[in-house]
C-alpha cells in the first residue's frame, strides 16, 4: 500500500474542515470517542448539526475562535492507500503554514465556494501549489447544495479555474463538484448531480498515480552521517548514510563526490535490512565506496556524468516567513540538503502579486508571506538542481542568525 | 522494477532520516524510552539507523515509580541484552527534593509531576535534543507538532511560535541552554506501529497481550490493581481477561477487555475498534486541552 500526502486549502467559510471531517467520517477513520467529544463540543458552541470542523481544530484558541491557526496533520487509510493530510489555514496571514504543509505534498485539494467561484484566495493557493511543485491539484467546487446542484454554475467556475491554472505549472488538474456538508461526491457519489460523470474525491485520492513523481533520473545522495563501527567484526567498515534524493544508485556505479570531485565506484549499498542492489528515492541507505576517499556530512555523491550545478550564486523564488522584511545585503544562515552555509542577499528582483501573477518590479519590500525572486551568494558551493526538477536538491531554507528562526523558504530556479 | 515504497517502508525511511539528522546536528542527544510500544519502535529504528555501528546516544526513562512492573522488567532486560546506556530520572527524587508535590485523593497520579523530573534530567545530563515516540495522530495538541520541536530554556512549548518545517530540511539551530524534542515517528498512526511491529517481529512487554489480571472498575474504566493504587472501599478486586492498548502509569491507564493474545489478533482488534488509542488515558481527560497545557509547561 502506498502513501499519499496531500494538502487542503480554503478559506474559513469554504467548508474545508467539514470536508476533512467528512473524509474521515465516511471512510470510518473517526473513532467513537472522538465523535462523542465533537458532539459534546458542538453542543457547547451552538449551531445545529454536529460540527465536523471541530475534529480538526485542535488548539484551545482555535476551538474558541472557530478557525484553524496552524498546520494540522490528520491521518487515515483505506484498503488502497494511507493518507497524510496537511490541513492548512486559509488566511493570507498564514501563508507560511500553507507553504510548509505543501512542501512535502504530492497533491493539493483546493476548495472553491460554488457561490463565489475563483476568488483571491483560490488564486493564491493555486499559485502556491504550483510554486511548491505539487504535481496534482484537485479543485473541489463545494456547497453545490447552495446553488441547486447546477451544472451551469459548475461549468462556469471550471472554465474560470481552467483559464487561471493554465498560466501555472501544474501537470494534473481536476475538478469535482461536491457538497461536503451533505457528503455528495466526497466518498459517495452524489445522487443530486447525475450530470457529473467524473470520480468522487476519495476515488481520486486512492488512484492518482504518484509513483512517477519523484526524480528517478538524476542521481543525488547527500551524505547525512558517516558510519564507522570500528568493531572487530566491522573494523574497516566505512559507510555513508543518507536518503536518496534523486535517481537510482546501483552497485558498481561510477560516482563522484562533491565538492572534492574525487571519483570512485559503489562497492556496496547497505540498507538496514541487508544489502540491496539498487537504491531510489525516498529510501534511506548506506553507501560504501571502493576507494578510501574523504567523504563527510554535507558532501554529495553523484554520478560522474550527471552532476548538479555547483555554485555559490543562486537565483530563487522565496516565500518570506519572518516579521522582519528581507534585508538586501543581509546575511543569513542557509541549509540545503545536509549542507550548511551562510549567505548574503545580493539582489531582490521583484515581488510577485499572487492574485494577478504579475511581477512587481518596483516593490522590493519583501515582508512576511510575500513571494519574491531573489539572488544570494553563499560562503561555500551548494550542489543544486532546479526546484521544478528535484524538490530535494532544489529547496533551501534561510535562517536568521540572531533568532535561529527559519525566515525564508527558497526554490531554486 | 517498481520504484516506489510501501507506506511502512516510506515511513521507516523518513524516521531513520530524522534520527540520523538528530545525531548529526546535536552534540548530546538522547532517546526517551518508556517501555511502551512507540518508544520500543523508535529504539528499533535507531538501531537500524546506525547499523552496523552502535546507537550513539543513551536511553532515558522518566520513572514515576508508578509503572507497571512488567514494563520495568522489560526495560531492564532490553538494556542488558543490547548493552545500551540507560539513564533513569526518578520522580520520587523530585518529590523528595521538594520540587513537586504528590497529588492526593483517589484519582491521584504522578503524570503531571513527570515534567519537572524530565526537565531536571535534561539539565543534569545537558541533553540538547530528546527524541521520543510521540505521534501526531495520538492527540489533538500533538497534531500540530513539528518533527523538530523547539523548546525554550524552561523546556516550554509555544504553539504560536513554532518554526516552519519545510521539505526534509530540519532546522536544529539553537542558543545555549535551549533544546529540542524530536519525534521521528510523527507521521505513523497506531495501526502503522502495530503493522511494523508485526512485520519486524519486535518484542513487546506482555501487558499489550491479553492476560488475566486483578482489576477494579472506576467510572467505567478498568484499572489494574497495584500497591500504590488508591481504592475506594466500594471498589472491589476482580479477575478479568484484559490487555492494555496504551501504557502509561498504572494510576492513569485503563485496560480493555479483550481476548487478543497475539499480534495478528491485536491488529484485527485495533482495526475494528471504535475508540481512540488514548481514550483510556485519564491524564488526557482532565480537561479539553489537557495535553496542550502540559506541553506548554514542558511535558513531552
Amino acid at each position: 500500500m502506498e502513501l499519499l500526502r496531500f494538502t487542503t486549502a480554503g478559506s474559513v467559510d469554504d467548508g474545508k474542515s467539514t470536508l476533512i471531517g467528512r473524509l474521515l467520517y465516511d471512510s470510518k477513520a473517526i473513532f467513537q470517542d472522538q465523535m462523542e467529544a465533537v458532539e459534546k463540543a458542538s453542543k457547547k458552541i451552538g449551531g445545529g448539526e454536529v460540527n465536523l470542523a471541530l475534529l480538526t481544530d485542535g488548539l484551545r484558541s482555535e476551538r474558541e475562535q472557530g478557525i484553524t491557526i496552524d498546520v494540522a496533520y490528520r491521518y487515515f487509510a483505506t484498503p488502497k492507500r494511507k493518507f497524510i493530510i496537511a490541513d492548512t489555514p486559509g488566511h493570507i496571514q498564514y501563508t507560511r503554514n500553507m507553504v510548509t504543509g505543501a512542501s512535502t505534498a504530492n497533491l493539493a485539494i483546493i476548495l472553491v465556494d460554488a457561490r463565489h467561484g475563483l476568488v483571491e484566495q483560490t488564486a493564491r493557493h493555486s499559485f502556491i501549489a504550483s510554486l511548491l511543485g505539487i504535481k496534482h491539484v484537485v479543485y473541489c467546487i463545494n456547497k453545490m447544495d447552495l446553488v441547486d446542484f447546477s451544472q451551469e454554475v459548475f461549468d462556469k467556475i471550471k472554465k474560470q479555474l481552467d483559464d487561471f491554472s493554465s498560466k501555472l505549472d501544474i501537470a494534473d488538474v481536476r475538478y469535482i463538484p461536491m457538497s461536503a456538508l451533505l457528503g455528495d461526491n466526497v466518498v459517495d457519489r452524489s445522487k443530486n448531480m447525475a450530470w457529473y460523470q467524473g470520480s468522487t474525491l476519495l476515488y481520486t485520492l486512492e488512484t492518482v498515480h504518484i509513483a512517477s513523481d519523484a526524480n528517478h533520473v538524476d542521481c543525488r545522495f547527500p551524505v547525512q552521517t558517516v558510519i564507522r563501527p570500528q568493531t572487530t567484526e566491522y573494523h574497516d567498515y566505512r559507510g555513508y548514510a543518507g536518503r536518496v534524493a534523486g535517481g537510482i544508485f546501483k552497485k558498481g556505479d561510477e560516482i563522484a563526490v562533491l565538492p572534492s570531485g574525487f571519483t570512485s565506484k559503489i562497492a556496496k549499498i547497505d540498507s538496514y535490512d541487508g544489502e540491496v542492489d539498487e537504491a531510489f528515492p525516498p529510501m534511506s541507505c548506506t553507501i560504501l565506496l571502493e576507494d578510501d576517499i574523504d567523504v563527510s556530512r554535507g558532501d554529495m555523491i553523484v554520478r560522474v556524468n550527471n552532476q548538479p550545478d555547483v555554485s555559490q550564486d543562486h537565483e530563487m523564488m522565496i516565500c518570506w516567513m519572518s516579521q522582519r522584511p528581507i534585508q538586501l545585503n543581509g546575511k543569513y544562515a542557509v541549509k540545503h540538503t545536509t549542507r550548511d552555509a551562510r549567505c548574503i542577499v545580493k539582489d531582490i528582483k521583484y515581488k510577485v502579486d499572487i492574485n494577478s501573477l504579475h511581477r512587481l518590479e518596483d516593490d522590493k519590500e519583501i515582508k512576511m508571506n510575500d513571494i519574491a525572486r531573489i539572488s544570494i551568494r553563499t560562503t561555500v558551493s551548494l550542489f543544486t538542481d532546479r526546484y521544478q526538477r528535484n524538490r530535494n536538491t532544489g529547496s533551501i531554507i534561510l535562517i536568521d542568525e540572531g533568532t535561529n528562526e527559519t525566515v525564508g523558504a527558497g526554490m531554486i530556479l | 522494477m517498481k520504484y516506489n515504497l510501501t507506506h511502512l517502508k516510506e515511513l521507516e525511511s523518513e524516521a531513520i532520516f530524522v534520527i540520523r539528522e538528530v545525531a548529526a546536528q546535536f552534540e548530546n542527544p538522547a532517546l526517551l524510552f518508556s517501555g511502551g510500544k512507540d518508544s520500543i519502535v523508535c529504539y528499533d529504528l535507531a538501531k537500524k539507523a546506525f547499523w552496523p555501528g552502535k546507537v550513539p546516544f543513551p536511553l532515558v526513562h522518566v520513572d514515576t515509580g508508578h509503572n507497571f512492573p512488567e514494563t520495568i522488567q522489560f526495560r531492564d532486560e532490553l538494556v542488558k541484552k543490547d548493552g545500551v546506556e540507560l539513564i533513569v530520572g526518578l520522580v520520587q527524587d523530585s518529590i523528595d527534593q521538594g520540587k513537586v508535590v504528590e497529588e492526593k485523593g483517589f484519582n491521584a497520579s504522578r503524570n503531571g509531576l513527570q515534567t519537572v523530573t524530565l526537565l531536571d534530567t535534561i539539565e543534569t545530563n545537558k541533553f540538547d535534543a530528546c527524541m521520543g515516540g510521540a505521534r501526531r495522530d495520538e492527540e489533538k495538541a500533538r497534531a500540530k507538532e513539528r518533527f523538530f520541536s523547539h523548546r525554550d530554556e524552561f523546556g516550554q512549548w509555544d504553539p504560536k511560535n513554532q518554526r516552519p518545517e519545510l521539505w526534509n530540511i530540519f532546522n536544529g539551530m539553537k542558543n545555549m541552554g535551549e533544546n529540542f524534542r524530536v519525534f521521528p515517528i510523527s507521521n505513523w498512526t497506531e495501526m502503522d506501529v502495530w503493522q511494523y511491529i508485526l512485520a519486524e517481529n519486535i518484542e513487546l512487554p506482555s501487558l499489550y497481550f491479553s492476560h488475566e489480571r486483578e482489576v477494579f472498575v472506576r467510572d467505567g474504566v478498568i484499572y489494574s490493581d497495584g500497591e500504590f493504587m488508591n481504592k475506594r472501599p466500594e471498589e472491589k478486586i476482580e479477575k478479568r481477561t484484559v490487555r492494555f492498548r496504551t501504557i502509561g502509569d498504572m494510576t492513569c491507564t485503563g485496560a480493555v477487555e479483550s481476548p487478543a493474545d497475539d499480534l495478528t489478533k491485536i491488529i484485527e482488534e485495533v482495526a475494528a475498534t471504535r475508540t481512540t488509542e488514548r481514550g483510556t488515558r485519564s491524564d488526557d481527560k482532565r480537561s479539553e486541552a489537557a495535553m496542550e497545557d502540559r506541553k506548554k509547561q514542558g511535558y513531552f
